[in-house]
């Protein structure tokens, strides 16, 4: 299969600040690329670099076979793109908006409005089609941007965190919009905070920080990276939770974790099931209160946290409680 | 839901040929122009704020500064053109600038069009809300009591005046659109400055009752030549040596604004 978005050595510096730093990725035709990272890995710089709308300091990338900065005219038709920001016209209705968009491809008029209704009618915009996008809500928004993307059907498609700031509801529908996109032969790069939505839509995931693929492949061999199944419990009491945690470090074949405010902690280990019936009896023998206990597969929370040293989640966070 | 069925785009030139940039330009254009349709705030600034002004000035000054409203409104209209002209100049850099702060404007590049094509089509949807206006005062004027003393070549040629200059106050107004951070700063920013050089003229009242000191001010500033020779045009009078003062002062705005603007908006391109 021919790959439709290929990467290699992409720097971008904005003063100082090193955006990316030897990016490298090469995504497949018709598959969906997961680029995960926090904010200000350089997700979204290289997905600004793929689109044309900024240019590389150094490093080369073609989409759909041209060339990103040379090819940067004929490429623009080859792409979808849509982005973390909706970027809809409020003072336009939603049929304008997407009318627009067919007209600048030179749809002609007839045809635009007449794509422009069939993605409405898709993405379930239908009744809200001749209002103004001022009064959609956020999920509508995004699903107009989206559809935006789509007015020309290109090849292959850029989401910028389609998802993010989306109740659950929303999310799961745009979900099932892009995985159905897949299945007819688009190929989608994907960039998301989410370890949820790497796991359920990508065929690969790219693991970004500080501008650099940190990680490479599919939800399960990146779980396998950071080994076997985890315990994770419960107990009642700070004074618990530390005696929990000491019992059981014989156990623990990597770094354990401790969460204070939740009182629980969770310990990677090697064997399976035994390990957790190991670890019941240990704990009943010390008088320690377990209120919740199991085990689980590793998520990609925790490939995250052994890869970087840090959460994923941490600097979004920091950005809602800004909020 | 269906799945999609269309086919894959065909490709394209790698330019977009002059009969393109015109269809992008004119599609950018009627973009500008429907919204006018949804935003209450572009209808006031379009129609509501000249009808007052042109209300307000009349009736309340008009007694006081040329003792009939009847001859004042003679005298103020053209002013009153001329201003709204300059103010209509910054819904150019403000929609530039909302496009660019709400992300439209990443949309609008990442799609095959000509580069230019976002500030051509604003500049031509800019240029019909400019020849509007001038309707909307002269007919109001007409209605109130405003006699025209030329004719339509008169009529047209304050027209084109004036059109010629907002074209080149329009590159100030890019650039601040380019520049300023989010759209209540192109606003406020280019308030501050219209709004002595409009009042600073001789728009509204008479450069003879003004002091001395303030009057060279007012025979240099551009305002006053714009409005005195609309009113040439409109109600006869000398208009060569205004007209041609006016088109100097656009010239020069034009070369010192329209680079600086250029590379600006290239810079964000």
């Amino acid at each position: 299969m021919p790959d439709a978005i290929v990467a290699e050595g992409l720097v971008k510096k904005y003063g100082d600040v090193v955006a990316l730093d030897g990016m490298e990725l090469t995504v497949p035709e018709g598959t969906i690329f997961g680029l995960l990272g926090p904010n200000g890995a350089g997700k979204t710089t290289t997905v600004r670099i793929l689109t044309t709308l900024l240019k590389p300091d150094a490093g080369r990338a073609t989409v759909a076979g041209l060339d990103v900065v040379r090819d940067a005219a004929r490429l623009r038709a080859q792409i979808g793109a849509s982005g973390q920001y909706a970027a809809v016209d409020d003072h336009l209705t939603g049929a304008e908006n997407l009318e627009m968009v067919g007209r600048l491809y030179h749809l002609g008029i007839k045809h635009s409005k007449q794509r422009a209704r069939e993605l409405l009618d898709r993405f379930d915009l239908a009744d809200a089609a001749d209002r103004p996008v001022q009064g959609y809500s956020g999920g509508m928004r995004r699903r107009l941007d989206l559809a935006g993307a789509l007015v020309a059907n290109p090849p292959v498609l850029f989401l910028d965190e389609p998802t993010t700031g989306l109740d659950p509801r929303a999310r799961i529908g745009l979900w099932d919009v892009i995985a159905e996109l897949v299945a007819a032969g688009t190929t989608v790069l994907l960039t998301t905070q989410y370890m949820e939505e790497a796991d359920r839509l990508a065929n690969r995931i790219a693991v970004v920080d500080h501008g650099r693929v940190i990680a490479l492949g599919t939800a399960d061999e990146l779980k396998d990276q950071v080994g076997g199944d985890r315990i994770q419990l419960s107990v009642t009491s700070a004074a618990h939770l530390e005696s929990a945690a000491r019992t059981l470090a014989p156990l623990a074949v990597g770094d354990m974790q401790i969460d204070a405010t939740a009182l629980q902690v969770t310990i990677p280990v090697a064997g399976g099931a035994v390990a957790l019936t190991q670890a019941l009896g240990h704990l009943a023998a010390e008088r320690i209160t377990v209120r919740d206990a199991g085990l689980r597969r590793p998520t990609l929370d925790d490939v995250f946290l052994s890869l970087t040293g840090h959460e994923a989640d941490e600097k979004i966070k920091e950005k809602e409680t800004v909020r | 839901m269906t799945a999609i069925t269309l086919d894959r785009p065909a490709p394209v030139a790698r330019r977009v040929s002059p009969a393109g940039w015109f269809r992008h330009t004119m599609t950018l254009a009627w973009r500008s122009l429907v919204q006018i349709r949804h935003n209450p705030m572009e209808l006031m600034d379009l129609s509501v704020q000249p009808i007052m002004f042109l209300l307000l000035f009349t009736y309340v000054f008009g007694g006081a500064i040329a003792g009939s409203t009847g001859d004042y409104l003679q005298f103020a209209l053209p002013g009153l053109i001329a201003q709204n002209m300059l103010f209509a100049t910054l819904s150019t850099g403000v929609g530039l600038n909302s496009d660019i702060t709400k992300g439209v404007f990443d949309r609008l590049r990442s799609l095959p069009i000509a580069r230019s094509a976002p500030l051509t089509g604003r500049i031509v949807a800019d240029t019909l809300k400019q020849v509007w206006a001038f309707g909307l005062f002269l007919g109001l004027g007409l209605v109130l009591g405003f006699r025209v003393h030329t004719g339509v070549a008169g009529v047209l040629g304050a027209l084109a005046l004036l059109l010629t200059f907002a074209l080149a106050m329009s590159w100030i107004s890019v650039l601040i659109g380019v520049i300023a951070s989010e759209p209540e700063k192109v606003q406020i920013f280019a308030f501050s400055i219209l709004m002595p050089i409009t009042f600073t003229s001789n728009a509204f009242v008479e450069t003879s009752t003004m002091p001395t000191w303030l009057q060279k001010w007012v025979d240099v500033n551009p305002v006053s030549h714009i409005a005195d020779a609309v009113r040439g045009l409109l109600t006869g009078g000398p208009v060569a040596g205004h007209a041609t003062i006016s088109l100097i002062w656009a010239l020069a705005l034009a070369v010192v604004f329209a680079p600086l603007a250029v590379r600006a908006f290239k810079n964000r391109v």
